[in-house]
């Protein structure tokens, strides 16, 4: 049981830091600019390829710091010259605006790199083991992805909260007239926000890529997941956004981890393995735990709608 | 190629005649069509392209070489999104242009309706029937329970391939414990339960120390299955996982360095090993009715030769359905023997029983259950292959031939017959 434990919780942080990675993007652009991006899981994406073409030319740690950047400027691109535009009609067409942006970013990387995984491999200085655990081997990369999230965290904490940049950027969130009118260019700072919120979604790409499959399928199947981290953490906050993937890496693991079924830990008590009742009571935890997350989103949305940490209603 | 008919003097023969005939009273030469039905959009479209590729290149070949009846072979694209009703439809599209062969395999579900439309539509409408040539799909109940005269199954179906899989295991000293993993729906099921039953009735030295199902394509992080794949004490890994689902599995057990064999039924399937690379090497076995090595280990030069072609027209990636060969140059086989391409009940007789000498040797369409009986092959990731497989770096080889008779199974189809 000991061990269980142990597993579960060293699994559940590796496993959320990288979603934190994903999520903190979507909630400092939510956050900031009140929009709902959609697309987002689509410049995780697009860091992982971005990446990797770069990585066979510069190696690994060059491409660390250039492939963010990259999906950064494309995220600027589309914020100057798509999201503005349709900004001035509201919030509907701007969420249909980052849906289809990001069929067609799916459509355009399957064009370029092929509809199969692409062999996208960790650095051979990342690529031995850091620590075994009850027989375990962690390699040293994951324990890189999670001083990676740690320094994205207390990075974000500062320029937020401790440098004028911040000061302004939250300025022009709630009072953006005011801000203009003090002589700061607000829909620059938004640009700046949306491209700085991509660049963290590529960044988590860039090791998320490594970690997982880079194929134009990945966005989609990282997409559902990191909306339910903004929301249960809360619309707009980092430190939500952080304790919210926390618990849902180590919650998720721990229920894929253990042996567990009602009927097997109070017994039978004569009840069948059928009906709606049945089925439930010999439901085994592993195959509970995929629907864990959206559970806990539907629940946090009925009984506590601005999610942990949240400071407006979702 | 070796590949040669018993009937083979009598059909070239009748080849002759029906051309010298043809030439003289069909003016018009229209091409022989075949359905080929498949996701083309959404996730899985890689698969569903990969297979197209397969299938042009093979009538252009069949092309080439003279076509069928002195007529082209068509394939005709057509996108289910892999959806079972969307399937039904464009079987009902099929029928309304004519088209009288209609070909599938990825997903059993899709399968199973696609069988049912087939019955339907035959039963009704006698005068354009459709003969449906599964290379793919292999739940077992599509040739027991579920079979149909108008269905024809060119790859081993999952029953055989674990009853391939036991006949080997159970030789294999180093193999005591066994854990399943599998994808949570009927053919991850199937595998799960028929893997106890195998060893069971073999008597295996083997002890099964654990049995999981995970949703399909859900998990993005293995690792906690990983830790109790440790914890069970496994020495081996059975699984009929695909796709993304077998990726990440063998990289969280190689990342966790947990010394398990894995033994896969798509190991070497498409975009799968560019996905694992090199940390599958000795390390993922896949059962199988061919590899690439298997044309230099046995001097195949004229099906490598087909190999190095079909690289050569789509270098990303690599001939891997050997079945759509035999499925089809064996209805090539069958529609020569007929003797045209319309009359499908006669077609499908043709088929039924069918011996046809494939470049791995023979292949015999059961009449019972219109289920292909080949000799298979286990083999395992290598980096010293001839050929790697989709540009990956690994390649696989040949650890064990599986003959025919061990790679059987009992068949419960009662086939009606018209």
């Amino acid at each position: 049981m000991l061990e269980t434990i142990a597993y579960s919780i060293l699994n559940g942080v590796l496993y959320g830091t990288l979603l934190f990675m994903m999520s903190s993007g979507l909630t400092l652009i939510f956050g900031m600019m009140g929009v709902l991006n959609f697309a987002h899981a689509s410049f995780y994406m697009l860091g992982a390829y971005f990446a990797y073409t770069l990585g066979q030319a510069t190696g690994f740690w060059v491409a660390l710091f250039i492939a963010p950047i990259l999906v950064g400027s494309v995220g600027a691109i589309v914020e100057r010259y798509g999201l503005r535009r349709v900004h001035q009609f509201g919030h509907v067409p701007e969420l249909l605006f980052t849906f289809g942006l990001a069929y067609v970013i799916e459509e355009l990387v399957a064009l370029f790199w092929g509809t199969v995984p692409v062999p996208y491999k960790m650095p051979d200085a990342l690529n031995f083991t850091a620590f075994n655990l009850f027989g375990l081997d962690y390699s040293m990369f994951k324990v890189f992805i999670l001083l990676v999230a740690v320094a994205m965290f207390v990075g974000l904490w500062v320029l937020l909260k401790k440098t004028r940049a911040g000061l302004v950027i939250q300025g022009s969130l709630s009072r953006p007239d005011m801000v203009g009118a003090l002589g700061h260019n607000v829909p620059r700072v938004f640009m700046l926000v949306f491209a700085f919120g991509c660049a963290l979604a590529g960044l988590g790409g860039v090791v998320g890529g490594i970690q997982f499959v880079t194929d134009p399928g990945m966005a989609f199947m990282m997409g559902p997941i990191v909306f339910v981290v903004v929301v249960l953490g809360g619309l707009g906050s980092v430190p939500g956004a952080l304790v919210a993937s926390l618990i849902i890496g180590i919650l998720q693991t721990f229920f894929l981890s253990v042996n567990f079924s009602l009927a097997e830990t109070i017994g039978t008590l004569g009840i069948e393995d059928s009906g709606f009742f049945g089925v439930l009571w010999h439901m085994e935890a592993t195959r509970i735990a995929p629907v864990l997350p959206f559970l806990l989103l539907v629940l946090t949305l009925i009984f506590r709608p601005r999610g942990l940490f949240g400071k407006r209603e979702a | 190629m070796t590949r040669k008919n018993k009937t083979g003097v009598f059909t070239g023969t009748m080849i002759g005649l029906t051309m010298a005939i043809s030439s003289v009273t069909y003016a018009d030469n229209h091409p022989i069509r075949i359905s080929y039905i498949e996701p083309l959009s959404g996730p899985f479209a890689n698969v569903g392209d990969a297979g197209l590729k397969h299938f042009r290149f093979t009538a252009e070949q069949i092309n080439k070489e003279g076509g069928i009846l002195g007529r082209n072979v068509e394939i005709v694209a057509m996108d289910n999104k892999q959806s079972p009703s969307e399937s039904v439809q464009l079987i009902q599209r099929s029928v309304d242009q004519g088209i009288n062969f209609v070909t599938q395999g990825n997903g059993s579900n899709v399968a199973g309706a696609m069988v049912e439309a087939v019955d339907r539509n035959n039963r009704r409408n006698a005068d354009n029937k459709v003969l449906y040539l599964n290379y793919a799909a292999v739940d077992p109940a599509l040739t027991n329970e579920r079979c149909s005269f108008y269905h024809f199954r060119f790859d081993a179906n999952s029953a055989i391939k674990l009853e391939a899989l036991a006949n080997y295991m159970k030789d294999q000293e180093e193999i005591n414990k066994l854990f399943l993993i599998n994808q949570d729906y009927s053919h991850g099921q199937f595998i799960s339960n028929h893997m106890k039953t195998l060893i069971d009735e073999k008597d295996m030295d083997v002890e099964v120390v654990g049995d999981v199902l995970h949703p399909i394509a859900q998990v993005r992080d293995f690792a906690p299955y990983v830790a109790r794949i440790q914890q069970s004490g496994a020495d081996t890994v059975v699984t009929g996982n695909w796709g993304n689902d077998l990726s990440l599995l063998v990289r969280a057990i190689d990342s966790a360095g947990l010394d398990v064999d894995i033994y896969t039924y798509y190991g070497g399937g498409l975009g799968t090993p560019a996905a694992i690379g090199a940390r599958g090497e000795d390390k993922v076995y896949q059962v199988t009715e061919w590899h690439a090595d298997v044309n230099v280990d046995e001097g195949l030069e004229e099906y490598e030769q087909w190999f190095v072609d079909f690289k050569e027209r789509y270098p990303e990636i690599d001939w891997y359905y050997h079945r759509v060969y035999n499925q089809m140059y064996m209805l090539k086989d069958a529609i020569e023997q007929v003797g045209n391409a319309e009359d499908v009940d006669a077609i499908a007789y043709a088929l039924e029983g069918m011996q046809f000498e494939s470049p791995t040797g023979t292949v015999t369409m059961r009449a019972k259950d219109h289920q292909a009986l080949q000799p298979l092959y286990i083999s395992v990731m290598d980096a010293d292959a001839k050929y790697d497989a989709d540009n990956s770096g690994v390649g696989f080889r040949t650890v064990a031939n599986i003959p025919v008779e061990q790679a059987t199974d009992e068949t419960s189809c009662n086939m009606k017959r018209p």
